[in-house]
């Protein structure tokens, strides 16, 4: 009982809050004098969300940043030892080396076929339906993504029934003979990418196809009618204008390259040279309990992001200076 | 505020000509052949959580279509009647809905602080926020869980709200930010004209004008939190009185393993509410931003 | 708009939801503590007869455990802290989690450990111990009636200088090799005693184009650890208990030629394609717990299968019909050094105390108790390191010779990958993995853990 009560109060109360507190803000400053609302209202505005970052986020890097330097029990410095490990380890070059490739084929995918699919369903009147079916896979949990693809590259020696669907599937090629997918490498990295693909599509797909319905239909309109074909349609009129939104999702999926975690965990535990980044800094610091290690790769990781960083700075510029 | 509900012009009324038709025949293959693909992993789990363990083991989900016919609802009876899932459904819900609504409100007033106001350091600000995307939850752990401890908010609701609203916020931001700065600078400019303020212009032209990319957002984060297990785990902890759905599916294998076809089972009851909350957003996804607007 | 006006009424609203959320919040967590203690759930029966329950006092309040127990071993468990919850009213709150590793040193880092843990291993359990962090259970457990109800092996395996800081509550043998009986005595007559008779079994069922042996190293996060205890159960009789112990200890070197011949000796069956069932590919892709179906298929795809007393679980379950003693038995890992014949392998689960509170107490000294434990017992699936739980409390003939092996070895050693530092325990079954993909490489793969070796050990002063 007294936790209904929490959720009624919680669910009605905190928007109330939120609102209430922009409203009293905004009352506040829309009482001083002229100059000092126009400095103080932005920072009114970010206020919460900054509070929440700081503390969440900003200040456990800057803890991060500090043990970067330190030796593996946090006490005494190593100047730079921690970095020199994290390019010269074998194990650590092979994570690097996993990351590029993530970092292009699931880029890549994810937001190649979550643009196809967003733009095709636009066209078609299940779109609702198959829209769905791709996203599905977003619900799907850690700990259940983990038996699917158990059932999907499953692996029973030659002349037994096979469990696995993709080596059934292959099966029906005369010759072939089933093949362990997961433990060669480097080719067991893109069945990781895969499995990836598969549940990040549906949120390219979704942001997407969201940015694709705010475009006027009387541009297309008008375009067809000027005889453009649909392919130059889209080239011409629909990417355009989709462009920041396809710029959003290649940066979130640049990131969730960089720090996806679970799927190598759940699929291969790091075995067979499927190492990324983020799965090795996971392994330094639970089970090898080397905080200067495990910090120099989120400071790493932290670098690799500057340039996409850089690239949206810009593209960010360049929507202020058109609009 | 009616101009808002301006709807788009009816999708292409086609003239049921054959020529069309078969030229629409390659559209409708790719579609059918990718959402057969998506599809494909979850039927073999949805097909394996009806059948009989030690058939799942030695056979494909496929042959459950030949005969015998073997079918079971024991994996769907044993996880319903697993000790404390109720309870952790209901804490599931407890925990996603203020862990949702909390962060889109706040990163939506950043958004449009950052998308709408000039104010010194705005870029590069807005910069980190996007960058401490990329900064690990796993590192974040160890200091954000002693600062809980000292302020009493380990193991409580209240604390992995705040947790999952600082996770969730870099992104929400950065989405936002990208929509809301979409928006045609005519509206807020005739706005200003109107005497409107800055209150007036979010909650009456942002927030309704932005349903889209706040409904994405909103499923998004939902999904998060839903199914997360590693920060309720580390936060929370795995109580029962506390525990979300994640942690009590979890614990049904047990430390060997043992058990794990009742996770086909539960995989597709933990499923259902959030596949239920996207449908209920769907039709917000397919109503257009802003139909007719100035932009072209 | 006069939204100013409004003020006060949003800012008291405000408030008045934060309170009510931070109290609710935090009243979530610890409701069922002060509930619990509460009168009328003594009535229940239980082990009222016991006498560790019925001397306990009730002293209500909460404790907190974690553990890496889930499903049928999380229910056992509950059964078996339910008469001391309903003797003593304290709410045993137990969570339990797959990645007990990062949950239980995130939290202790963090300065928020539960009361008990279940730990990962010995070797986790000296890491802890060594910084501090567990309690010192000799003035709270009564050392005599311990020494006098555990074997000394089983608390000195939970000492860390000179202070007992985790107890065993329940034990496994990893030394057998299972067979099925009918298939075995017709290919192999009697059961082989040394592993040169082993070896000659073996490759005479190979000869006839079977495979003799099923293996599967696969095991999620922990995937390689059944390739560990067979280099665990090669060394420790090949090279002798102490030089056994030296190599857990980090003081052997991997390169050692003892470390090395244990790994060549189980390269001769498992990098052999025609010694194991499926080939490399089966044996890394496979789960340990489904490795040795083949043994039971008609006709069997293999015939022999090392691994622990838990496996039985998985035979049963897994092949409907399969019964103990008629389609399953085991027998002792061969020797291979005749001067070293009276080892065994064992595993167990250990329990270490993160606060000393008055609760926390009541609950250890009940888990040691041949009363507590003959409950788990009794359901099956675990095996007692204490001496006092009666035969007669097991549910099966097997079982029973089980725990007479465990209760009864002279030298009881631990897994090898158990004991070593989670560092060290990571790389060997990252290398077992690696060994059995490329057996050619194992001079580097060894020189790797020697590498890891340096590293993974606390600094001795």
């Amino acid at each position: 009982m007294d936790r209904l009560w929490l959720a009624a109060a919680v669910v009605a109360g905190i928007p109330l809050l939120l609102v209430g507190y922009i409203t009293l803000a905004e009352g506040a400053v829309s009482r001083l004098p002229g100059r000092g609302s126009g400095w103080i209202r932005p920072w009114l505005w970010l206020a919460p969300g900054l509070f929440f970052i700081t503390v969440f986020l900003i200040y456990p890097t800057v803890g991060t940043l500090r043990l970067s330097f330190l030796g593996p029990d946090s006490t005494r410095p190593v100047g730079l030892a921690n970095y020199v490990f994290v390019f010269t380890d074998k194990s650590m070059l092979v994570a690097l080396r996993n990351n590029g490739l993530w970092l292009v084929l699931f880029t890549l995918l994810t937001v190649g076929l979550g643009l196809l699919v967003a733009v095709l369903t636009d066209r078609v009147r299940y779109e609702a339906a198959a829209k769905s079916l791709v996203f599905l896979p977003m619900a799907v949990s850690f700990t259940a993504a983990s038996v699917i693809w158990k059932f999907m590259f499953d692996y029973r020696p030659p002349g037994t029934p096979q469990t696995g669907t993709l080596n059934a599937v292959l099966s029906l090629i005369p010759g072939f003979q089933p093949r362990a997918w997961l433990i060669n490498p480097p080719l067991n990295n893109v069945f990781l990418i895969v499995a990836a693909v598969w549940v990040w599509t549906g949120f390219c797909m979704v942001i997407l196809s969201a940015a694709l319905k705010g475009i006027p239909s009387e541009v297309q309109e008008a375009a067809r009618v000027d005889g453009a074909t649909e392919w130059q349609l889209f080239w011409r009129i629909t990417f355009p204008l989709l462009g920041s939104t396809v710029a959003v999702a290649i940066t979130i999926m640049v990131v969730f390259a960089l720090k996806t975690f679970d799927v190598v965990y759940v699929m291969t535990n790091g075995n067979y040279d499927t190492q990324n980044t983020a799965f090795a800094q996971y392994e330094q610091l639970f089970v090898n309990h080397d905080f200067g290690h495990a910090a120099a790769i989120g400071v790493v990781l932290l670098i690799a992001i500057l340039p996409v960083l850089a690239f949206n700075l810009r593209r960010f510029q360049q929507q202020e200076s058109t609009r | 505020m009616a101009a808002i509900e301006l709807r788009r012009a009816a999708a292409v009324p086609v003239a049921p000509r054959l020529e069309r038709r078969l030229g629409r025949l390659p559209l409708h293959l790719v579609i059918v052949v990718i959402c057969a693909l998506w599809l494909l992993p979850s039927v073999g789990l949805l097909v394996s959580s009806f059948r009989p363990p030690q058939l799942v083991a030695t056979t494909g989900w496929w042959t459950a279509f030949h005969p015998p016919f073997e079918f079971t609802l024991q994996n769907y009876r044993q996880v319903l009647s697993t000790y404390n899932m109720g309870t952790s459904f209901v804490n599931s819900l407890l925990i996603a809905v203020p862990a949702t609504v909390i962060p889109l409100l706040i990163a939506a007033y950043a958004a449009y602080a950052f998308a709408w106001m000039r104010f010194p350091g705005r870029q590069g600000l807005f910069l980190v926020v996007v960058g401490l995307l990329v900064v690990p939850l796993q590192t974040t752990f160890i200091p954000v869980l002693h600062l809980f401890v000292q302020l009493g908010l380990a193991g409580t609701f209240l604390g992995i709200w705040l947790a999952h609203t600082g996770y969730g916020l870099p992104l929400a931001i950065y989405l936002l930010r990208n929509f809301i700065g979409e928006l045609p600078k005519d509206m807020f400019e005739s706005a200003l004209i109107d005497g409107a303020g800055h209150w007036t212009m979010f909650f009456r032209l942002v927030l309704p004008t932005s349903v889209a990319a706040l409904a994405s957002l909103a499923i998004f984060q939902f999904l998060w939190v839903w199914n997360d297990l590693l920060v309720a785990l580390i936060y929370l902890g795995g109580q029962p009185s506390v525990a979300p759905v994640t942690v009590t599916i979890s614990n049904l294998t047990n430390s060997l393993g043992q058990g794990w076809q009742l996770l086909t089972a539960a995989a597709f009851i933990s499923m259902a509410l959030p596949l239920a909350v996207f449908f209920g957003l769907q039709r917000y996804f397919a109503s257009g931003l802003l139909a007719g607007s100035v932009k072209g | 708009m006069d939204f100013q006006r409004r003020w006060p009424s949003f800012g008291a609203m405000a408030a008045c939801i934060l309170v009510l959320a931070a109290c609710g919040g935090g009243a979530a967590a610890p409701s069922t503590s002060p509930g619990a203690a509460a009168p009328g759930t003594s009535a229940s029966a239980g082990a009222a007869g016991s006498p560790a329950a019925s001397t306990a006092q009730r002293i209500g309040g909460s404790v907190s455990v974690i553990g890496s127990w889930g499903g049928s071993e999380q229910d056992s468990f509950m059964a078996m802290v339910q008469p001391f919850m309903d003797q003593t009213g304290v709410q045993v709150q137990y969570e339990g989690s797959r990645d007990l590793n990062s949950i239980l040193s995130t939290r202790v880092q963090a300065g928020n450990p539960p009361d008990l843990a279940g730990l990962p291993g010995p070797g986790v359990m000296r890491q802890f111990g060594q910084s501090g962090k567990l309690v010192d259970l000799s003035n709270i457990l009564d050392l005599n009636q311990m020494k006098a109800e555990y074997a000394p092996d089983w608390l000195t395996l939970g000492t860390v200088n000179g202070k007992l800081v985790g107890i065993f509550i329940k034990t496994a043998l990893k030394s057998a090799v299972w067979y099925d009986p009918k298939n075995f005595t017709q290919v192999a007559g009697s059961t082989p005693k040394t592993w040169n008779d082993l070896m000659t079994v073996s490759n005479n069922i190979a000869a006839g184009g079977k495979a003799p042996w099923c293996i599967g190293l696969e095991s999620a996060a922990t995937s390689g650890w059944p390739g560990t205890d067979w280099i665990s159960d090669i060394m420790m009789r090949s090279a002798g208990p102490d030089k056994y112990r030296q190599w857990y200890d980090g003081q052997l070197a991997w390169t050692s030629p003892e470390v090395k011949d244990a790994w060549q000796m189980w390269g001769q069956i498992v990098a052999n394609p025609k010694m194991v069932y499926g080939g490399v590919q089966y044996v890394l892709t496979t789960s340990f717990g489904t490795a040795a179906s083949p043994m039971f298929a008609n006709p069997p795809g293999c015939y022999m299968d090392r691994q622990g007393n838990f496996i039985t679980d998985f035979y049963t379950s897994n092949n409907p019909g399969v019964k103990a003693g008629t389609d399953f038995n085991f027998f002792p890992f061969p020797d291979i050094n005749s001067q070293y014949g009276d080892v065994d392998q064992v595993a167990g689960d250990l329990f270490g105390m993160f606060k000393d509170t008055p609760q926390s107490r009541a609950l250890i000294k009940y888990l040691v108790t041949p009363q507590a434990q003959a409950i788990w017992v009794k359901r099956g699936g675990a095996l007692s390191p204490n001496k006092q739980v009666p035969a007669g409390d097991y549910p099966d003939q097997l079982s029973k010779e089980l725990a007479q092996t465990v209760v009864n070895a002279k030298t009881p050693l631990f897994s090898a990958g158990d004991m070593m530092p989670d560092a060290m325990q990571k790389a060997f079954y990252k290398a077992v993995l690696s060994y059995v993909q490329n057996p050619a490489q194992m001079d580097s793969i060894l020189a790797g853990l020697d590498q890891t070796r340096q590293s993974a050990y606390p600094k001795q002063s």
